[in-house]
């Protein structure tokens, strides 16, 4: 088991953002339940800024811890801010994550941008 | 808030009777191998232990019981001890699938120096293939392991069938008995069992001590050379306090062995009952053929780090077999042993019961699961 900070554990017991956004602007899906993480976000985006993003995660506490922080930290910010929103960014803001959950379990800046990438292309059409 | 601790499996409290018993060897010096006063004390309580550990099991003296340093290092005598010392009767060893990770790893060792390993199937209840075993065991087969029940799933395994197919035609039937030890009857005479691994701290006694029975007659040699002690098995002055304590440890096990596990079936069965009726809910093992004090799932759409995290925040301590929780991050090979896929295998969760549980607590137990398992399916997507 590994021991999380109490940020981690604050974004699992409450963690903000939880749900699906109707008609998104954007969807984003990452992992795998077979790996034992999945997760979705959906983004709603007015003058190039996120103003909402709602999620839904499947798999660990830090998966879900991520997921939540992501969420909290791409709010408000424009595309390209929210594009430069690293895996360690993510883990820095939770105040670190245990080393074996820095790869498989941190992919929420990885789900933020496939939805932000599902954005842009909707736009092109 | 009242903490409730369902994960006896993994570490158990030391009962305060076993504590007082041993706790002069704690604090006097006293080797066995002195002639002095307090040495021979000593060697009294580790004599002693022997009898009460070979009592648990209807051993045939109490000179079969060798005393290590806990069950990882019992697998270890046991597997290669003998490996080793019948090597010019072959060079084959087998293991059920769903093995400790302290009989698959020693036996995956073998095989670096030239022994051929294989690993028998199981039922979809965990339950040991005979058909399978039949047609594995060789003449050269020195070692097959197989545990009398699993501590992942429960399930208690046929032993005395696998032994009369064992002994057909291989040699040695060597049982880890961790999980079923001083929770139900274990008899090695009746089950035909050569050698027997038994942890001092899984029928609460202090951590620190195992013991392997090894039958009268049975070819095994030491695998870590020193002083001698233990009949030149395991060297390395004796933990006079764990030892003693693992006897008396024994010794109150079976005693309370039948009153205690009526009383923790019955709050197991009630949790099976109570639990499976949440939708997508499954037990893992056998219904029926199981260790008294267990209980284990599995959720659909949920992932077993997460169960116990937020069963946690209800201050109810339980396992899981999620790969999460792991330090390899592999899912459980138990559970894709009994043929669950990956994604299912991660939404585990273990129950085993104790002492310090009680038939009221079950109310409380159950609707933590169902809190946890409704919030955490509300944060997945793969729910419906």
């Amino acid at each position: 088991m590994p021991v999380y900070s109490k940020k981690v554990m604050d974004h699992f017991t409450n963690p903000r953002n939880v749900g699906a956004i109707e008609n998104p602007d954007g969807y984003g899906k990452v992992g795998n339940p077979v790996c034992g993480d999945l997760m979705e976000m959906y983004i709603k985006v007015e003058n190039n800024v996120l103003t909402d993003i709602k999620f839904k995660t499947f798999g660990c506490g830090s998966a879900i811890a991520t997921s939540s922080m992501v969420t909290e930290i791409a709010i408000g910010k424009t595309i390209d801010e929210a594009l430069a929103i690293s895996r360690n960014d993510v883990a820095n803001e939770l105040d670190g994550l245990p080393p074996q959950k820095m790869h498989c379990s941190n992919l929420a800046a990885d789900a933020l941008h496939a939805a932000i990438e599902d954005y842009k292309k909707k736009k092109k059409k | 808030m009242e903490v409730i601790y369902l994960d006896h499996a993994s570490s158990m409290p030391v009962d305060p009777r076993v504590i007082e018993f041993a706790k002069p060897f704690l604090s006097e010096a006293g080797n066995p191998s002195s002639l002095y006063e307090f040495g021979q004390k000593a060697k009294q309580a580790v004599e002693e232990a022997r009898k009460k550990i070979a009592d648990l099991i209807n051993a045939e003296t109490e000179k079969t019981i060798i005393f290590t340093g806990g069950a990882t290092e019992s697998n270890n005598l046991g597997i290669r001890g003998t490996a080793f010392r019948n090597i010019n009767d072959g060079k084959e060893v087998l293991a059920s699938a769903i093995e400790h990770i302290s009989v698959i790893n020693p036996m995956k060792d073998l095989v670096k120096n030239g022994w051929n390993f294989s690993q028998i199937p199981v039922d979809r209840y965990g339950v040991v293939d005979l058909n399978s075993l039949k047609k594995m065991i060789t003449e050269k087969t020195v070692v097959t392991s197989v545990m009398y029940a699993n501590n992942e799933i429960g399930t208690v395994e046929p032993i005395k069938e696998i032994s009369e197919i064992v002994h057909k035609n291989g040699k040695y039937l060597h049982v880890d008995a961790t999980a079923a030890a001083g929770r139900i009857p274990i008899d090695v005479q009746n089950d035909g069992v050569d050698l027997l691994t038994l942890s001092s701290n899984d029928m609460y006694g202090p951590y620190g001590a195992g013991a392997l029975y090894i039958k009268p007659g049975v070819k095994i040699q030491s695998v870590m050379p020193g002083g001698g002690q233990e009949r030149g098995l395991r060297s390395g002055t004796e933990n006079i306090f764990a030892i003693a304590g693992m006897g008396e440890a024994a010794r109150i096990a079976k005693q309370e062995m039948k009153n205690e596990s009526e009383r923790l079936k019955k709050i197991r069965d009630s949790l099976i009952s109570k639990i499976t009726k949440i939708d997508e809910a499954y037990l893992t093992g056998h219904p029926t053929q199981r260790l008294p004090h267990h209980a284990s799932f599995r959720f659909s759409f949920i992932e077993g780090e997460s169960i116990l995290l937020n069963m946690d925040m209800y201050g109810i301590q339980i396992a899981t077999g999620s790969a999460c929780s792991s330090k390899t991050l592999e899912a459980s090979h138990v559970l894709l042993a009994i043929g669950l896929k990956h994604e299912e295998a991660h939404g585990s969760m273990v129950i085993t019961l104790g002492r310090s549980n009680n038939i009221e607590h079950v109310q409380k137990i159950v609707k933590s699961v169902e809190e946890t398992v409704k919030r955490l399916r509300q944060l997945s997507p793969l729910s419906k």
